[in-house]
């Protein structure tokens, strides 16, 4: 799940600025389960940006604003309104607001920060437990991950900031290298405790990722 | 060309201060306290944007200790640089006359003073130790030879009071596999506690000729020793240390800290628990050739 939060209103109506007729996108896949994207934001973002005096031509909510292909079919529904709309305000991670991007040369605005890929412990408590560094070695921690959860990404042990098992860094958060630390022992797995692990190839998460084949490749080979 | 190598080597007990240098070009103070130790100490540290504070930078201030005739340890820590910088600074170390090397993960940008700076850490302390014994037999990280190798003394750090204390042990651990050559711990206060733990270390070093240095910070008042045990991970002021910090007027407390921190070199080398101090006066370096003089080391 991608975790966001909302943008401050007067950011959005400061990026809105000489826009006059707004199309609003939502998604409904993580934006509507961190509350930032579905239907009910997007109703609330309509009206504040109503009071602010904009005309909003149009919303909609499309399954997973990622999916480029749904997301083009989606507007295309709506025909020459997303074609005379002056911007359009996405309420979803960086990568959906990208998908509408890829369908429109009108201006596109974020409603949302992205934050990380998390865990949802329950409704409004994230957790991020993976970075996708590329390169998994969850193996090698008893399936805790010090990339993601060790504010350092330390591979080989605590540092000194660790505090009677929290971390410096926020006192609230556990110290992974004590959890690593215990779940090994729990596994009887001290020979991975012990083990210089490699830093990790950073080559392998390099952005902009991408796999398959690059769009320019794709076009050649249409018939 | 590393003194402080050759005093650990020597068998004899090393003594080492620290140069924290300045936020600002204003050297004035600094410089003062590097022509006062220089030649009271075997070498002096040379904090790296301590505490995530930017400042001057310890390899600048490392190269001035050494060609004012002292013995510098460049500490350099991950936060900042990603291995390419890492190891140019470690090759512009050698080429500057800096024989010796702390190897430091580094306080977390968060607790300094540039709080939205990208944390680098590409590699950790054990890779930063690992990538100087290579440096040292002429190779970089990538295995790419070089047209000329290092010649580095190369240190961790260790804590000796961390909770809890065996994944600490495990990365020490780590250090001394990758190549460590001298440990300087954080700072200990109870005497028997360390010893205890570098009965443990030396255990885990096996037969490595690994030197460890005791990490001594003077006291400068009851506020500051309890201000430590709260705030400062890795770091417990005995209560016994507390009580006699207390028994003192405020204005002699210094004093009393200057004459512990005696008090605990002259144990630790007459009971020879560990090869060295490194004593931290933290801004008040001034003091330390007295405590030196008191420890019997002047």
């Amino acid at each position: 799940m991608i975790i966001a939060k909302k943008k401050p209103i007067d950011e959005i109506i400061e990026s809105l600025k000489g826009d006059a007729t707004i199309f609003i996108v939502g998604c409904g896949e993580c934006a509507t389960v961190t509350q930032t994207g579905g239907e009910k934001e997007v109703a609330e973002m309509k009206a504040a940006l109503e009071k602010a005096g904009k005309t909003v031509v149009g919303v909609d909510i499309v399954a997973a604003n990622c999916q480029e292909l749904d997301l083009k079919r989606v507007l295309r529904q709506h025909g020459r309104v997303t074609e005379e709309v002056d911007a359009f305000l996405v309420l979803s991670c960086g990568a959906g607001v990208q998908s509408v991007r890829a369908d429109t040369e009108k201006r596109v605005v974020p409603g949302t920060d992205s934050l990380f890929l998390g865990n949802v412990k329950r409704a409004g408590v994230y957790e991020e437990k993976c970075s996708l560094c590329g390169q998994c070695v969850l193996d090698d921690y008893g399936a805790i991950c010090p990339v993601a959860r060790c504010a350092k990404g330390l591979l080989n042990g605590p540092c000194g900031g660790t505090n009677h098992g929290k971390c410096e860094v926020d006192p609230d958060r556990d110290c992974a290298w004590v959890l690593i630390h215990e779940q090994l022992k729990k596994e009887g797995r001290a020979e991975k405790l012990t083990r210089i692990h490699p830093p990790m190839d950073w080559s392998a998460s390099a952005h902009p990722g991408r796999v398959g084949p690059a769009k320019e490749e794709a076009a050649v080979k249409k018939p | 060309m590393s003194g402080y190598r050759e005093a650990c080597q020597s068998g004899r007990f090393v003594v080492s201060g620290e140069i924290g240098p300045p936020k600002g070009t204003n050297v004035a103070k600094m410089l003062h306290h590097i022509d006062l130790l220089r030649d009271k100490v075997d070498a002096l540290n040379v904090t790296d944007n301590q505490s995530s504070v930017m400042r001057l930078g310890s390899l600048a201030v490392s190269h001035e200790i050494v060609s004012r005739g002292g013995d510098a340890i460049f500490q350099l820590t991950c936060r900042d640089r990603n291995r390419l910088a890492l190891q140019s600074d470690l090759l512009s170390a050698a080429f500057l006359g800096i024989g010796t090397v702390l190897c430091l993960t580094g306080d977390h940008p968060r607790v300094g003073d540039h709080k939205e700076a990208k944390a680098v850490y590409d590699f950790d302390s054990v890779h930063l130790i690992q990538c100087c014994r290579k440096l040292n037999e002429g190779h970089d990280w990538a295995g790419n030879e070089l047209d000329g190798p290092t010649d580095l003394f190369i240190g961790g750090v260790v804590t000796p009071e961390a909770d809890p204390l065996e994944p600490q042990l495990y990365k020490f651990a780590k250090k001394v596999e990758a190549g460590a050559q001298f440990f300087q711990t954080q700072a200990v206060y109870d005497m028997d506690r360390f010893q205890h733990f570098v009965g443990r270390a030396r255990e885990i070093a096996g037969g490595a000729d690994v030197k460890i240095m005791a990490g001594l910070v003077v006291l400068t008042s009851l506020g500051m020793a309890q201000y430590m045990n709260r705030a400062v991970p890795g770091i417990l002021v005995p209560d016994a240390l507390l009580r006699e910090m207390a028994s003192v007027p405020k204005a002699e407390a210094f004093a009393k800290g200057t004459e512990i921190c005696a008090r605990h070199i002259r144990f630790l080398k007459e009971n020879r628990i560990c090869d060295g101090v490194h004593i931290m006066a933290i801004g008040r370096e001034e003091v330390l050739p007295e405590i030196l003089a008191m420890a019997g080391l002047g």
